[in-house]
């Protein structure tokens, strides 16, 4: 399916800039209230749990594990070249959840356990960078 | 006050039309709802419908001059969100009857709005850039965890396909009618692991519409068949990206707008008849059972692969086959509820004997809105 056009970009909004311009940095950037200290995701300017407009932004740990996933068989625009790909929801050792790719291992079931730890790298894509997840091999 | 449905039907056909557009397919569904009710565009002062076309477009087409109107557009159970809302607004004195549309070029795409999401919308920041394809591959992102933590099998989650082949091959008008096996679902091709093509929905054209007023007024009227009444309705929704649903092993707004309708229509689940849960995929009736009660947590896959749900089963569960076999334009909300009322008048296909309350539970995006209904062709 349109293996001549691009994967999507996606293009930052005033709230969600300080994620991208992070990820571009190498850190993944979520928020996090002030007033009852709990992360969340997706960017946005009230705290989900207390409402509070109090938010801050802080840099996540990276270390994730795998929430769920699916391996897609029908390309998306630009995928086509890369086999059948994971589709992933990871849960950040911070409690909030994000979709994601996760890359460097081979896709399959076998391979994919749920619940295995994975950690946070950064691939350029067009003008910014998008945070993907690979299985976190060493014990550190 | 009651809320009644005088007036259901469908488009003449469903399946692959491209000769029909979206607009034309809500025409042609409201036109036949009406007849079915013996009612003309007179009688109707409220139209409700989803974004595109939208309620104002129908209205005109029809020649109806709306003193009511509702476009809430929250996926493909906004349909019963309508009815809801409409037994509301009649209760309210705001209008009297309400008729609620449905049409959509879904597979033939004819007259349809685009696709599209923009690349800055959350969809377009956070979902699309992993190379997600729609429902296929953003639905379904939920099934393996459920898995893990209930123990379904692959062959149970194959079972819902199953079940439903039983009933749409009793179906003329279902466009998968073949009987098929547990092997031959696991054996059709996979779509996004662990969905195989056989537990994915079909893509359709289609539509349908119904006619909503009051009970007193159905009478004043003198409406062509009995009335089916509305006996409770209920609604909710949750995230509207399905990363962000708050546990991927249950839906928080089908246990919510199931326990909605089922306390105002006072029922209990040994109550209930004919089940309809609306299924793009073949773990959204799984959760559906055990979010809405009718089996406990993690029993729902062996209560269909057992049988339960099939034909001579206990508890009859999308008896036209199902957006997986009957037919599933995109949004197929409409056709849930038309089944329902045709088992509640003694229409269907492949008729349940003795139905008297009926409910439908309606899914919205992935599992993002949902509203229940029961549906009864008697008072309590």
């Amino acid at each position: 399916m349109s293996a001549d056009r691009p994967k999507a970009i996606p293009r930052p909004t005033p709230e969600t800039r300080p994620f991208w311009d992070g990820a571009a940095a190498g850190e993944l950037r979520i928020q996090r209230c002030v007033a009852c200290a709990r992360h969340y995701f997706y960017p946005r300017p009230l705290c989900p749990h207390c409402g509070s407009g109090e938010v801050e932004w802080v840099t996540a740990s990276g270390r994730a594990s795998l929430y769920s996933y699916v391996i897609s068989h029908r390309p998306a625009p630009g995928f086509a070249g890369d086999g059948p790909y994971a589709i992933a929801v990871v849960e950040l050792e911070e409690g909030v959840r994000m979709m994601t790719n996760i890359v460097h291992t081979e896709i399959t079931p076998e391979n994919l356990e749920l619940d295995m730890p994975l950690r946070v790298v950064f691939e350029p894509r067009g003008d910014v960078h998008l945070p993907l997840f690979e299985p976190a091999r060493e014990v550190s | 006050m009651t809320a009644v449905i005088v007036g259901a039907a469908e488009t003449d056909e469903v399946g692959r039309l491209p000769e029909h557009s979206a607009f034309r397919l809500h025409l042609e569904g409201a036109r036949n709802a009406l007849a079915d009710a013996g009612l003309t565009k007179d009688d109707v002062d409220g139209v409700a419908t989803v974004g595109t076309p939208g309620p104002v477009q129908v209205a005109h087409a029809l020649g109806i001059t709306p003193a009511w109107l509702d476009g809430t557009s929250v996926g493909g159970t906004s349909f019963l969100f309508h009815v809801r809302h409409a037994m509301a607004a009649i209760e309210a004195g705001l209008c009297h009857t309400v008729l609620v549309t449905h049409g959509e070029s879904g597979r033939s795409r004819v007259g349809a709005p685009p696709r599209a999401f923009g690349s800055d919308s959350l969809l377009g920041q956070f979902e699309l850039p992993y190379g997600t394809m729609g429902p296929a591959t953003t639905f379904t992102v939920t099934a393996l965890r459920y898995m893990k933590e209930t123990g379904l099998t692959h062959e149970q989650l194959a079972s819902v396909a199953v079940a439903q082949r039983r009933w749409s091959s009793r179906n003329p008008r279902a466009a998968m009618r073949d009987l098929v096996t547990v092997e031959d679902v696991l054996a059709s091709r996979l779509v996004a692991y662990p969905f195989h093509l056989l537990e994915c929905c079909l893509v359709t054209d289609g539509g349908g519409a119904l006619v909503v007023t009051s009970r007193e007024r159905a009478e004043a009227l003198g409406t062509r068949k009995p009335p089916v009444y509305v006996l409770g309705a209920g609604e909710s929704a949750e995230s509207p990206i399905i990363s962000q649903m708050e546990d991927f092993t249950t839906s928080r707004s089908f246990r919510l707008s199931s326990q909605a309708a089922f306390a105002e229509a006072k029922i209990t689940h040994g109550d209930v008849d004919h089940l309809m849960i609306y299924d793009a995929f073949a773990h959204v009736p799984i959760y559906g059972l055990e979010d809405m009660g009718f089996v406990g947590r993690g029993e729902a896959g062996a209560f269909i692969a057992e049988g339960h749900t099939s034909p001579g089963g206990r508890l009859p569960m999308n008896t036209n086959g199902g957006g997986l076999s009957y037919t599933h334009t995109g949004m197929y909300g409409m056709f849930a509820m038309q089944e329902s009322i045709r088992q509640l008048r003694g229409e269907a296909a492949a008729q349940v004997p003795g139905v008297e309350i009926g409910v439908v539970l309606g899914n919205g995006g992935m599992f993002m809105s949902a509203a229940t209904l029961v549906l009864a062709n008697r008072l309590p």
